[in-house]
């Protein structure tokens, strides 16, 4: 039996019919059309589905759509203010933090949450909040300066 | 400072702005109108023959549109080396591993065909199951593959010099051994694809892949479709590392099921399903033999290898090869004996992964040479120097090291890291290690046996000029191939690098070879430095007649027209093109002459501007048995120092900082020389530290999520000092050679040489977990 539930997702309200077995990763990327949240393993692993529920970062793959109910979502479609690149995104391309390119979107979206908790994150508190991401390719240091380059950046606006 | 316009910058990715937004297309992202889902049957025993298949329920369930055994798709063999065909798409008479493909169902969803799938049955009869090359090489024991009795699929005997006489001369001689654990590549990107076979006879298959070329001719041959009708398209691929370079079966799967429904078949793999498919670096034992003189020279070295292939052959001819054939050449070995075994075992096929084959290789010696330098009483970076090779040697197995920076990459390590002052001077506890590390920079020869070219490029010019167009069929797999290859067509052509386009990762654009053993930048970039090449000197030719100035004293620089001797009118071509273009953007306004209005004048002239590049290396050393398998047109080098924390309680290992230099001739871009550095770093520190692809009884990957198999996260990896060494090779474009894959293989082995500096027990069993150290201080603790 599909329910109906309510989201907003990148500031724009739907109203969709879901299975109860649905994750939230699948309703984004199947039913909503929003390809760029990842799935690497589908079961809380490696952090490449996150995405921003209700100002909280959280693994899309372990929330079911149904849970999701009446929440606010944001994930990596809705970071950018149209063509203008959020500071996290202008410096994870200028700091090179950015290879194959697959746990981009979730790495920017904790990283995103962290500096809006906490604007100027010691390098340990970066480190902390992005190591429930995977990423293969980078070894993080990259990742790390961009998010250090961003906190500065985003200070001076 | 040099005067390159585009190259040695730190430009960012052409790619980066697409993944940064969530924009960029993976294989699984994909979707096309009336597409099927399929999905496998795979073995759940290792080792049994197949009696009979049951489809018939399978195919009864509504929605279910096509289900495939071996019976329709044939039982062509294929794999990787020619030499060692023993795959087939689905199984037919036996099964070899725990997830060794049966069959194929293809539905109008997901949940249909997963439905379907667990409807069909097999019948079995179990056959014995070998976990370990031991039980499979033991007398009786059954063959996995009935070509090789002995379950001992390769085998490799090499010598150079003559290794028993010289270790007779040597003042010093000891023996280790050494072994691994099957490491998993660990990409975040489950392999997908989506095919689609159209009415007009042609295949067309997006895919996860490092080796778009291979895919093809493997698809080509397997289904028996002309190789002119498949194209293998490689969207933005998620990191492969080596298991990525050969064609899998979902490929295959998906292509019959779309030939037989005339629909397109969309699979994917889930995470566990990439860890049995897993290709990734096998389990080697090494004995290393090694004899020096009282001076500290190098002598002689006697490497006997066991590799744990799993149920195929994959790549690992060529590993079998390459874990002995690497080893010597940093060195001035004058003796070096290599006996070389691939054994097949009842678990997930081994294949390439970073490092190819060197990896445990590098780690055994490097520790080894480590005992010896302490026993000879030399510092091992002394130890090191003095045995180094330089540029223009030639190791005793004819690898000619055109450029080398091995004593540079040293030098640079224990000036940067202060190990004149730290070594063997750290409290208890903390330590210090160093390791070098070698690599080739692309594979001298084809995976298959051909005189084709390695690369081609393709530059086309838009029309209008503004626009430089470069196909190429390298794979961009997250390396960082289109950057690089669009900054050297940027800086042959002269052009700026936002002018340049990149098409790349499809076979209708040229032949490639792919991503694997480090030779994109090298092999690809050669191949679009030539096509950039031959652009500039139709557009500057066209130029020479309308301006009446001889080629040789024009240029091409930063987009613009280089007047070498004094500024020529040029007011005749500008009005013409400003009349040709009213009302487009970007109009010339300056007082210099612009490359695109050179361009659009040589398209009026000669119609589209279009050049070709190729590139296949020229004659490489080594005419003895398996001199393919190594010799390359250029090797890249590296050293490392790392500094560690051991908890002497519970024998944790924490490492502290990383000092690493590597000489990639010449750094195209240094953001992404670096990336490759730290990235190979970290890869090599969770083989040390943690990783290990476990097994049950009945052979099942017993830790199949990242869960439970542990990658490195950013709390593992501390900081790397990266230090760039360029050697400026001259069989690399404007001097590049590799950095991808030979950055890895010092990490391990500095690792071990720290833990040896920081609690005195030598660990010669991957991964160095707490236990194993914990265990190797007690021990020593209690022979004091």
């Amino acid at each position: 039996m599909k329910r109906i539930i309510n989201l907003i997702v990148n500031n724009k309200a739907y109203e969709i019919a879901v299975l109860p077995n649905r994750t939230l990763t699948q309703v984004l990327r199947e039913d909503l059309n929003l390809l760029g949240t990842k799935e690497g393993c589908g079961i809380g692993d490696c952090g490449a589905c996150t995405v921003i529920l209700n100002g909280r970062p959280v693994n899309s793959c372990l929330v079911l759509a149904v849970q999701a109910n009446g929440c606010n979502i944001q994930t990596i479609e809705g970071v950018a203010d149209g063509n203008n690149l959020h500071p996290i995104q202008e410096a994870f391309v200028e700091y090179g933090a950015i290879q194959c390119g697959f746990c981009t979107p979730g790495m920017v979206l904790s990283a995103k949450s962290l500096l809006e908790k906490n604007p100027k994150p010691t390098e340990m508190e970066i480190r902390e909040a992005i190591s429930g991401n995977l990423c293969r390719c980078t070894g993080y240091q990259k990742i790390v300066e961009a998010i250090q380059a961003a906190s500065k950046k985003m200070k001076k606006r | 400072m040099n005067d390159f316009s585009v190259i040695n910058k730190r430009l960012p990715r052409v790619d980066a702005w697409s993944k940064v937004t969530g924009e960029a297309r993976y294989a699984a992202d994909l979707s096309m109108p009336n597409m099927l889902y399929a999905v496998l049957l795979q073995s759940p025993l290792a080792h049994a023959k197949i009696l009979n298949i049951d489809t018939s329920a399978a195919k009864k369930v509504v929605g279910v549109k096509d289900v495939v055994t071996y019976k329709e798709a044939g039982t062509i063999h294929y794999g990787v080396s020619p030499a060692r065909y023993d795959e087939t798409m689905f199984c037919y008479d036996k099964v070899r591993y725990v997830g060794d493909e049966i069959a194929a169902v293809a539905a109008v969803d997901f949940e249909t065909a997963m439905e379907a799938v667990s409807l069909i049955k097999v019948d079995y009869e179990e056959l014995p199951v070998y976990l370990n090359i031991f039980d499979a090489m033991k007398e009786g024991a059954v063959p996995i593959h009935d070509d090789y009795p002995n379950n001992i699929g390769a085998e490799v005997h090499q010598e150079f010099g003559n290794v028993e006489e010289a270790l007779k001369e040597c003042d010093y001689v000891r023996t280790d051994k050494f072994v691994n654990k099957k490491q998993d590549g660990g990409f975040l990107e489950p392999q997908a694809c989506l095919a689609h076979f159209d009415m007009n006879g042609n295949l067309t298959l997006y895919t996860s892949t490092q080796t778009p070329h291979y895919v093809q001719r493997t698809v080509s041959m397997v289904l028996n479709i002309p190789i002119g009708k498949v194209k293998v398209v490689k969207p933005y691929v998620g990191g492969g590392f080596g298991p990525k370079a050969s064609a899998n079966t979902i490929e295959l799967a998906a292509s019959l099921l779309s030939m037989r429904t005339g629909r397109p078949v969309k699979m994917v793999m889930s995470r566990e399903q990439v860890f049995m498919h897993s290709r990734g670096r096998h389990q080697f034992y090494h004995e290393l033999t090694t004899g020096v003189k009282k001076d500290g020279t190098i002598y002689a070295l006697k490497n006997t290898c066991y590799l744990d292939g799993g149920a195929y052959s994959s790549f690992g001819i060529a590993t079998v090869y390459y874990a002995g054939s690497l080893l010597g050449a940093p060195y001035r070995l004058p003796n070096m004996r290599y006996d070389g075994y691939r054994v097949y075992t009842n678990k997930p096929a081994c294949g390439a992964q970073r490092g190819h084959g060197g990896v445990a290789a590098r780690a055994a010696w490097e520790q080894q040479l480590d005992i010896i330098a302490e026993e000879l009483g030399i510092d091992p970076i002394e130890f090191r120097l003095k045995n180094v090779r330089e540029k223009g040697e030639v190791t005793c197995n004819d690898f000619n090291l055109s450029s080398f920076g091995m004593k540079e990459c040293l030098e640079a390590i224990r000036d940067r890291s202060d190990w004149r002052n730290k070594k063997g001077k750290l409290p208890k506890g903390k330590g210090i290690g160093v390791a070098c590390g070698f690599f080739v920079s692309g594979a001298g020869y084809p995976i298959y046996r051909s005189e084709t070219f390695h690369s081609t490029a393709m530059i086309k010019l838009s029309e209008d000029g503004g626009t430089v167009e470069l196909y190429t069929a390298a794979a961009e797999i997250g390396q960082g191939s289109d950057t690089v290859l669009t900054m050297i067509a940027a800086e042959a052509l002269g052009v700026r690098y936002e002018d340049v386009k990149i098409y790349s990762g499809d076979t209708d654009y040229g032949v490639d070879l792919g991503a694997y053993s480090s030779r994109q930048t090298l092999m690809s970039g050669h191949a679009v430095k030539q096509a950039a090449e031959d652009v500039k000197k139709q557009v500057l030719e066209v130029l020479s007649k309308r301006l009446n100035v001889p080629v040789e004293d024009m240029d091409i620089k930063d987009g613009y027209i280089v007047f070498k001797k004094g500024q020529v009118d040029f007011s005749g071509i500008r009005s013409y093109y400003v009349k040709e273009h009213r009302g487009w953007a970007e109009q010339p306004g300056d007082d210099k002459l612009t490359f695109k209005e050179a361009a659009r004048i040589a398209y009026i002239e000669k119609g589209t501007i279009v050049s070709a590049g190729a590139y296949k290396p020229g004659e490489l050393g080594g005419k003895y048995k398996g001199a393919t398998v190594g010799t390359s047109p250029a090797y890249g080098c590296s050293a490392q120092i790392v500094e560690v924390t051991v908890d002497m309680e519970t024998g944790k290992v924490t490492v502290d900082k990383m000092t690493d230099a590597h000489d990639c001739g010449f750094a195209i871009n240094r953001t992404n020389v670096e990336g490759q550095m730290q990235g190979s770093l970290s890869m090599g520190l969770g083989e040390a530290l943690f990783e290990e692809v476990k097994f049950d009884e009945k052979g099942r990957v017993a830790n199949p999520t990242f869960g439970e198999y542990r990658i490195p996260t950013a709390l593992d990896m501390p900081n790397v000092n990266t230090i760039i060494i360029e050697s400026n090779e001259p069989n690399g474009p404007f001097g590049a050679k590799e950095v991808g894959e030979g950055a890895i293989m010092p990490t391990i082995p500095a690792i071990l040489n720290a833990i040896y500096d920081a609690v005195g027990v030598r660990i010669d069993e991957l991964p160095v977990t707490s236990e194993r150290i914990y265990n190797a201080i007690k021990e020593k603790e209690r022979k004091k």
